[in-house]
Parts: C-alpha cells; structure tokens; sequence
C-alpha cells in the first residue's frame, strides 16, 4: 500500500466510522430522507472545499473564500434571479477576477494569505451592495435541481459523487491537472521545462473562482435566498476540509475525492451530535477535534512509515 | 522506445560545439575561453576539482546558463550566443539529470514524464506516458521493479534517480541526442551504477553522445571515451581516455601554482590540549586545533558540521556561556538576517554575554561592533547600513566577527571563504591561527584547498564518511584528491 | 530598514527620519479619515469622535499587537485562534465573577489563565502535530470556539458594576481601555526594539535556520509569542465583555481579519523579521476612522468594506515592492 493510498484511506474511514456512529444512534437516519438530511448542506461545502483546494495545490491559502462565496448566492439570489444575462455576466467576471489575482500574486510575488484577506473584505462589501438586507430569491431551475428527489439515491449523495468524480478527472488524470499539481510539487522543475508558471496559477485560481461560484449557486438552490453573510464560515470550514481530506499544506499534495470526503465528515460531525442527544453548543468542537484527531493519526501514520 | 535503430546523423557529427565560451560572475571567471565539441557517439569524463567549473560548463552546455563571451552553436541549427540558447539546446535533444533532483515528488512516475515533455498529445497521455517512461526504464535498468503509478515521493531515493534518469534518455517529441549525467550514480548502488554504465555505452554506440561528470574515477574510465579535465574554470586537458592512467588523472586536477608559502609555517608543531570535540563518525578535534574537513562539495561535511552544532545547543534554552559557534558558507541560508543592519547582525549570537536583565545593552554592542570593525578591518560606512550593501567578502567578515566575538571555545566554519577575495583570506587565515593559539578550536570545512593546507588535522569525507585522516606532512593536495574520488574499479 | 538601532550621533529625530518610519502612513491616512471626517461635520463633535476612535481603537491595537508578534516570526506564521480565545476568556472571566465586584481581580487572572491555555494548546498542536501554524490554530479555534458557546449556554452575565464603569470611563480626554492598550503597546515595544528577545522573534521571522545557528532558542521563543497572543486575546476579550455589558459569542468575529490588518496596514511586514509597534495604534485608529468617515458621507458598510480591502492590497502590493528580494 502506497502513502496515496493512505492519504485517502484516512478520510474515508474518518466519514465511515462517523456515519456508522450515525447510524448505531439513529437507525431511522440510513433512509432515503435521513441521508438527505444529513448531508444536504454539505453540497455547497464540497464545493467551497474544492475550491480551496486549487488554491492550496498552488502552495498558497484563499481567506476570502467564504466571502466570496456569500458574494455568489448574493449575485444568484438577486440578478441571476431578476436579469439573468447580467446576473451569469457578473458571475464569469467574478472567476476571471480570481484568476487576474492568482495571476498578480505570482508576478509581484504577493502573499496570498494577505492578498485574499483584503479582497474578502472587497467581496464582504460587494455582497453587502448587491443584497443590503437578507432575502432574494433562488432561480427556479436551481431550486428545483437542489431539492429534487431522483430514485433511489438522494441529491445529495449524487451530487457529492459527481463533484468528487469530475474534479478527480480534471485534477488526477488530466495532462493538464498534473501540470497544476506540479506547480506546488516543484516549480522551478516547470520553469525549467519551460511552463509559464504565470499561467498555470491563474488557471488554479480561476479554477477555485469557479468552484466558488458554483458553491454560492448550491447554497441558494438549498436556502432559497442569501444575504451576505451566509457563508463567512466555510473559509474555515474549506481549509478544514481539504486537510481532513488528506492533503497537505504545501506540496501540492491534495486529493479532489478526499476533499469531499472531508466537507462531508465536516458537516456530519455538526449533525452526529443532535443524534448523540449532545447540545449543539459542540458542533464546532466537534468539527475541531476530529481535525486535530485525523492530524494526529497521519502523524503516526507516516512517522511508523518512516521508521 | 527503439535505441537500435541508428539516431540521425552520423557518427562524429558534432552536437553542441563551444567556440571560447567564457562565463562571468561579476568579477569572477566561471569558465575560461573553453572550447568543446561533444560529438555523437562519445561519451566525454568531465573531471576536476571544487569550483574548477564543471557545473559552469555543463550549463553552458545545456542552455541554461547563455555564456558572456564565445559562441555555443547546436548541431544543424548553427545559432551564436543568443537568449535562446535554452530552447536551441531543447530542440537539439540535449538532456541533463542533476544532483538536484527536478522531479515533482507529489506527482507518478509516468506523470513525472508530463513535465518535461510539454507538447504530449493530450489523447491518451496517460498511455503513451506510461509507454515511454517503462521502455525507458526497462532499457536503462532492466528489472527496475519500479511501477509506472507509484507516487516519486513514496520512492527511494535510488529508485527517484533512476527514474530521472530514464526520462532524460525517454525518446519524446525529440530523441535524447546528448544526455549530461552529473554525479548520476552517488545514490545508486554498484550493480545499478553498472546497468547505467551499460546503457550509456549502448547509447553512445548507437549514436548518441553523453557527458558523465563523477567522483569514481573508476566509473570515469570504464564508460568514457574522452576525458575533459578542469582546472581553475580551464580545460586543461582533453584526450582519448587511453592517454590517461589514473594517478595521471588525479595529477592533472591539482593546481599548477604551489603553495610552499603555507608549508613549515602553519605546520610547526604546537602544545594541543585535550579532545574537545569528539563526532560519531570518528571526526575528533583537541583543544587550540584547527581540524579540516575536506573531500569534494555535498559528501556530508555540512551535515555533520551543522548536527554537531545543533546537538551542542538547545532550542528551549540560551546561555551566557555558548559551547560553539557556527560561521556559515551558504551566507542566504545559514547566516545572514536580510533585513538586519551590520550592527545587529554581528551582535546576534553574544547578546546574552554582555545584556543585564533581559535589554540589550547598546552601549556594550556598539562597542563590540566598533572594536571587531577595527580587528577585522571591515570596509563600511557606517555599521548601521544594511549588512546586505556590503561586498560578500565582508559580509563573511562580518560573521567572522559575530562567531570569534563569542566567548565559545569550538569554532565551526561551514566551508566560509566561498566567494571571498584573496586578500580577505589570508587576513582571515592569520587570525583563525592566532586565535588558535589561544586555545579556540576550530572545525574547518573548506572546498579550497589551499585552506585545507592550513589545517593541523586534516579529514577527508566521501560519500557521507571520512575516507581519510591527514595529518601534517601528508596534509597534500594530491593525498586529499586520492581520498576524495574513488580510486577502485567500478564494481562489476 | 529604518528600524536599524540608531547610533549615538544620531538620537534626535528629524523629519527625515520620521517619513522613512514604516508606520508614519498609517497615522497620515488616520489623520486624513479624521480631517474628512471634519469636513462633513464642519468640525462638530472632533472631541467625541477622537474619544470614540481611541475607545474601539484600543481592543484592535491589543490582539493587533499579539498577532504582530506572530507574524514576525516568519511566513506561515498566523495565530487564526484570537476570536476564539477572546470569546471563550471573557466567557469564563464574566461567569466567573458573576457581576461580584470583589471578583474583579480574580477574573481578569482568569482571563489571562484561559488565554495562556489557548496558547499552551496552540503551540502543543504546533510542535506536537508538526502542522502549520495556521492549521493548529483554525482547528484549535473551533474548540475553544465551542467551550465558549458550552459555557455560555445564552445566558448573558453582566459585568460587575466597578468593572463596567471602568472599561467605559475615562481620564481626561483618553478612556481607560486605550490607557491600557497604550500601556501595553509601550512594553512591546520595549520588547521588540529594546529586549533580546525581541531580537530573537525579529531573526527569526527573517531566516529561521540561520537564527537557530546564532545560538537563538527557537523554541522557546516561538512558545512565549503564541501564548503572548492568546494572553493579549483573552485580555481584549475580558475588556470588551465588560464594555460591552457582557459576553457574546460573535465578539471575537472581526477580530480574526482586523488582527491581521492593523499589523499589515501598520508597516509590519508580512513575510516576517521587520515589525513595529506604534503603526498598530496608527492602523488600529484609521481603521475606526475611515468607517466614520464612510458613515458621515452616507456611503454604507458595502464600501465601507470593499476600500478597507483596497487599501490592505494596495499596502501589500506596495510594501512588497519596496522588496525583500533577499
């Protein structure tokens, strides 16, 4: 067995044994409902988790991807609703917009940590522009894609699949996401072998601009409406995900499919404690413990592989 | 990937030719007027001493460097001296493997290929990948047990040499026509280095040209077909393999000019105290020594320098009375704080010898600053400019100062002089010896050799251990050469 | 840099001296919101608003000052667990105390208890886990995030009275919170500029392996940085709970960006090894005023937020210009 195998190993027993513990509490949970239940909210997550996760393939850190993605269900909730063209418009300006600052990191040599700290203040003020109080309302076709009810299989569940899947293809097994994996394993090598490195962090960037719209349309598929705070959590929640999900802060050592696993453990772990009959007060505890476990057990993992 | 087939062109026609290329840094000269034609079908032995230029060359040679004076020109496409050597050098097949490793550790073995080869057809990739890097793999080290999916960080680092040197012969859009192999069998073990040492001959004969830098002068005999020495940023020699027997070889790498003037003087023999310094791997040092530590850049040196002083010192705790004091070489990594003025920089290690309660004491540190500005005639205006305006060479004076103002009785000196002036040296070198003389012991790392000649003790690192232990009259440049590459045949 | 120690010739400061200071723009920009301000108001009310600014000035410039220390260690370096601490110190400080007065002392000695905790916790993760920074403490935050809430449980305790009066109070013209945030500002700045320790925070945010060869005990001193910043945090936590009339748990929120931001807006530097104290104070006041000053030209947070953003970038982009190529 491999370390990738590993890598990924971890993060689907954390969700197996969170779910089985699920499970055991509330045995009405492995239905149809209980798992949409259970992991409706996670959809947006994922996709936030992913996005990060292009950020942090490229060795940097996206702080401003909770606010941009409250910007998105802003966008979605208001002009996607009332003038569509305008609305979509807005939403591909916001992803070049990512990509642009991907591309002014790398060539004024910025960090990025404190670069998307200021622009999550300009996308917390924009989302505030479009949408001042809390309200808007979801474009039909989404609300009805985000609460359908296919046979068999809940929403949730399909969608968390197909994100896993896609960006799996897209980041594994495509030339050109190994390209961008080799960007955080070893740049000079690219430079080297004449990549422009310019380039390939503006496509990871504009990567996560996208996964990040995508996450604000799910949120307001889910809610029906938006307001500019809605996803201040998942920058946190986002980087969370992608390290339950094996990857690793530098490196660029990350896993699409683990990712989602992490978003989903994430969001499990806050509703594990209402079957466990535990105040919610614990929802973040919980979320935080099982990250400093999971941390903890891939130490011991690779140090044993090190000896 | 098919080598039987005959590579273009015939045999003897030249793939890269240099033309009195010469390189600059500043003011130092890199490489000298060199004139080199690699021609297909030879396998050339480059040769020579720390900084004689083989890497200056070599990069020459590839593209990477574009050299300040001379023409490189590449097989057909005659092109001079141009920014775009790089690319030239590219499209003619021209391929290095280094000591620092260019693979993505994150990435697959067959994936590894995706970088260097930027116009793979996106159909399939992963097939037509996995296709070339095996054949090649399987044509250089046959029964490799590597597998095309293993992820390079999970390797060995044996297995991530082999692997980087097997994309560099993979045929690609263009075939390898002249691959560099710098030091490619320092992580291989002997029957490997041997499959490398076939396949670099099948190569050879089958058209293609490969230059094979090493420190086992065995290897160098077996597989080359010319050997190239250096000397001082010169090619010195450059003949028929035949023309050379080994003591010959090792004769031609040491330095034309004498150094009698170190000889009786720093030789004469001095009252040692007791053993001070004593590492694991046999290096020992007597109170008032001054230990070298010699052997070709990289054999582990640094390494046991940088462990000694880390196991001497704690994270958790500082002393007024530190056991050692560490001057570094690499100056950006080991020693310098960018931002820092002289001033500070040179207090760094002693402010808790001279502060009273926890402040520093700016009267005592002005004073130590201006008195080792004096000692050791540093050439500023004034020690608050940034210790970055300085020349290098003062820049290590400055440490120098900031190490010998410590109250520490061990000095350890990672390889210091590096990119110093003459001048600064030989200052440098009479206050080392006096400092000696009153009882400082000092661990010496040197890449130069007339430093080592300064030494009392002198021990000789290859391959991570000491190969040799000189001591006055055997303290030679030849003697530390012998130790340093290996003299055996290569091992069948 | 300016930040060099000057020498014996050169002690009185000229205005030269004083425009090559890292945190002069931060003041500049302060005193231009605050003029602007002037404008619109036609002078009226520059007393309340000085008051107010140095007032919520000071809770910014107490965790900016932790989290400075921090990031001077080097890149990498980001304590993201100050709202936390803050929350769950004035939690437990307020439901300790209970509104007694005699409590007072006790509880502020629990504030600081809990924030050295959430330091210790930091740095065990740090050292133990062998993980960034920036992960220990964004997983360490969702804990001490969820004692707080646990603990909290909705009950809103009120400050004691004594306490209360205090933290709104003043002397003279300056309140008491930013008499104790300046007070605090002064011994960073002793240590930063005066102690050997700050020496060692400094060396080792520029080269941290050269700094471990200097003799310097990394350990130790990155140990006492994170639990200097947690400390600061509970002390800004225990200050505002009994400003605000008690503890609430999204009052550390603002606190995780607005740490950061004073310290790069401030002229710190981001990549470590060149920081300052007084630009905190100088950014801590700009970043009240020029919210003052957006509000007195009727523009909303919308703006209010998206200039503050600007102005971080543009700060970035061009403190980064002036390089640390080396």
């Amino acid at each position: 067995m491999t370390r990738e195998h590993l890598r990924i190993l971890l993060p689907v027993l954390s969700l197996a044994i969170l779910l089985a513990a699920v499970f055991y509490l509330q045995p009405r949970a492995m239905s149809y409902f209980g798992l949409n239940l259970l992991f409706n909210l996670a959809i947006p997550v994922a996709l936030a988790t992913i996005a990060q996760m292009m950020i942090i393939m490229v060795n940097d850190i996206d702080l401003s991807i909770g606010t941009f993605v409250s910007f998105c269900a802003c966008v979605t909730a208001t002009l996607v609703q009332d003038t569509p063209v305008l609305g979509y418009a807005v939403l591909l300006a916001a992803v070049l917009v990512y990509a642009g600052i991907g591309a002014v990191i790398h060539l004024r040599g910025l960090p990025a940590i404190v670069v998307t700290l200021g622009t999550s203040f300009v996308w917390g003020g924009l989302a505030i522009l479009v949408l001042p109080s809390p309200g808007g309302a979801s474009p039909e076709w989404l609300q009805s894609l985000m609460k359908s009810k296919p046979p068999l299989v809940p929403m949730a569940i399909i969608a968390a699949t197909l994100i896993g899947v896609l960006t799996h293809l897209l980041i594994k097994r495509s030339s050109i996401g190994v390209v961008l994996q080799g960007v955080g394993g070893n740049e000079r090598a690219l430079e080297r072998a004449g990549w422009s490195i310019v380039q390939l962090k503006a496509l990871a960037y504009g990567l996560a601009g996208l996964f990040g719209v995508l996450a604000g349309m799910a949120l307001v598929g889910l809610t029906t409406s938006a307001d500019a705070n809605i996803a201040l959590r998942y920058t946190l929640l986002s980087i969370a995900g992608v390290i339950l999900g094996g990857g690793e802060f530098t490196g660029g050592r990350v896993s699409p499919i683990g990712a989602v696993l992490g978003a989903l453990t994430l969001t499990l772990a806050a509703s594990f404690l209402s079957f466990l009959r535990l105040s919610p007060d614990w929802q973040i505890g919980a979320q935080g413990a099982i990250l400093i476990l999971v941390l903890a057990i891939r130490l011991l993992v690779t140090r044993r592989e090190a000896n | 990937m098919k080598t039987d087939t005959n590579i273009s062109g015939a045999h003897g026609a030249p793939v890269v030719a240099l033309e009195k290329a010469s390189m600059s840094f500043g003011p130092v000269h890199a490489l000298v007027s060199a004139d080199l034609v690699v021609r297909r079908g030879e396998c050339i032995g480059l040769v020579g001493h720390n900084g004689a230029g083989k890497s200056t060359l070599v990069n020459v040679v590839n593209g990477r460097l574009t050299p300040t004076g001379g023409a490189v020109s590449y097989s057909e496409l005659a092109a001079k001296a141009s920014a775009r050597n790089n690319a030239h050098a590219h499209a003619s097949g021209v391929r290095s493997v280094f000591q620092e490793l260019s693979l993505c550790p994150n990435l697959t073995v067959l994936e590894n290929l995706r970088i260097p080869y930027r116009s793979m057809p996106r159909n399939g990739w992963r097939k037509t990948a996995k296709k070339m890097v095996m054949a090649a793999l399987d044509q250089v080290f046959p029964n490799h047990g590597i597998s095309a999916n293993a992820v390079v960080g999970d390797l060995t680092i044996a297995e991530r040499q082999m692997v980087e040197i097997a994309i560099a012969f993979s045929a690609r859009d263009a075939r390898a026509n002249l691959v560099i192999l710098d030091e490619p069998t320092s992580s291989l073990d002997a029957a490997i280095a041997q499959q490398l040492l076939e396949h670099i001959r099948t190569f050879c004969t089958n058209g293609g040209a490969v230059v094979f830098i090493s420190h086992m002068l065995g290897e160098i005999f077996d597989v080359a077909t010319r050997i190239v020495v250096m000397k001082d940023g010169q090619i010195t020699e450059d003949r028929p393999t035949d023309g050379f027997t080994r003591e010959g070889l090792v004769d031609a790498m040491g330095h034309v000019a004498s150094h009698e003037e170190a000889g009786p003087n720093a030789h004469a023999k001095r009252n040692l105290g007791d053993v001070v310094v004593q590492l694991p791997n046999g290096l020992n040092a007597r109170k008032g020594e001054i230990v070298g530590l010699a052997g070709l850049a990289g054999h582990g040196q640094a390494e046991a320098l940088a462990n000694y002083y880390l196991s001497e010192t704690s994270a958790w705790r500082s002393t007024k009375t530190p056991k050692a004091a560490f001057v570094a070489g690499d100056r950006a990594r080991d020693g310098v704080m960018p931002l820092w003025s002289i001033l500070r920089n040179m207090s760094l290690l002693t402010l808790p010898e001279f502060s009273k309660r926890g402040l520093v004491d700016r009267g005592s540190e002005q004073k130590l600053a201006d008195d080792w500005k004096a000692k050791i005639k540093i050439k500023a205006n004034s020690l608050t400019d940034p210790l970055l305006s300085l020349s290098g060479g003062n820049q290590q004076k400055v440490l120098f100062a900031k190490a010998l103002a410590s109250s520490a009785p061990v000095v350890v000196m990672d390889d210091p002089m590096r990119g110093v002036d003459v001048g600064t040296k030989k200052e440098v070198y009479k206050m080392i010896r006096s400092e000696a003389q009153n009882g400082r012991t000092f661990l010496w790392y040197s890449t130069e050799t007339d430093e080592v000649l300064e030494c009392d003790r002198v021990f000789v690192f290859r391959d991570g251990e000491i190969s040799a232990e000189l001591v006055g009259e055997d303290i030679t440049e030849e003697n530390m050469l012998r130790a340093s590459f290996e003299m055996q045949e290569a091992a069948e | 840099m300016s930040q060099t120690t000057t020498n014996t010739s050169s002690h009185a400061m000229s205005l030269r001296d004083l425009v090559q200071k890292p945190w002069i723009w931060a003041y500049l920009a302060a005193a231009a919101a605050f003029g602007a301000t002037m404008i619109i108001s036609g002078g009226q009310g520059a007393g309340s608003l000085f008051y107010a600014a140095l007032t919520f000035a000071a809770f910014s410039a107490i965790v900016g000052v932790g989290q400075m220390f921090v990031i001077t260690l080097g890149p990498g370096n980001v304590d993201l667990s100050i709202p936390a601490s803050m929350t769950l110190a004035a939690t437990l400080a307020l439901k300790f105390m209970d509104s007694n007065p005699s409590l007072i002392v006790p509880g502020l000695l629990v504030a600081i208890g809990v924030g050295i905790g959430c330091g210790l916790f930091n740095f065990a993760l740090i050292l133990l886990l062998r993980i960034p920074p920036i992960i220990a403490t964004l997983s360490s935050s969702f804990l001490f995030q969820s004692l707080a809430i646990w603990s909290n449980r909705g009950i809103r305790v009120k400050p004691p009275e004594p306490l209360a009066d205090f933290t709104t109070g003043g002397v003279f013209f300056l309140p008491n919170v930013a008499l104790v945030a300046i007070f605090i500002a002064i011994v960073a700045w002793v240590v930063l500029e005066r102690a050997i320790v700050g020496r060692w925070v400094l060396s080792i945010g520029q080269n941290l392996r050269a700094a471990q060869l200097s003799g310097v005990p990394v350990n130790l001193v990155r140990f006492g940085v994170y639990v200097t910043s947690a400390v600061l945090a509970g002390i800004t936590g225990f200050l505002l709970a009994n400003f605000s009339g008690g503890a609430n748990l999204n009052m550390g929120t603002e606190y995780m960006l607005m740490s950061i931001a004073v310290v790069v807006i401030g002229g710190s530097s981001i990549a470590g090894g060149n920081s300052n104290v007084p630009g905190i104070w100088g950014a801590a006041l700009f970043m009240f005023l020029i919210v003052s000053m957006l509000n007195s030209y009727g523009l909303g947070a919308g703006v209010r937020l998206i200039l503050t953003g600007l102005i971080i970038v543009t700060v970035v982009a061009f403190a980064s210009k002036k390089g640390y190529a080396a």
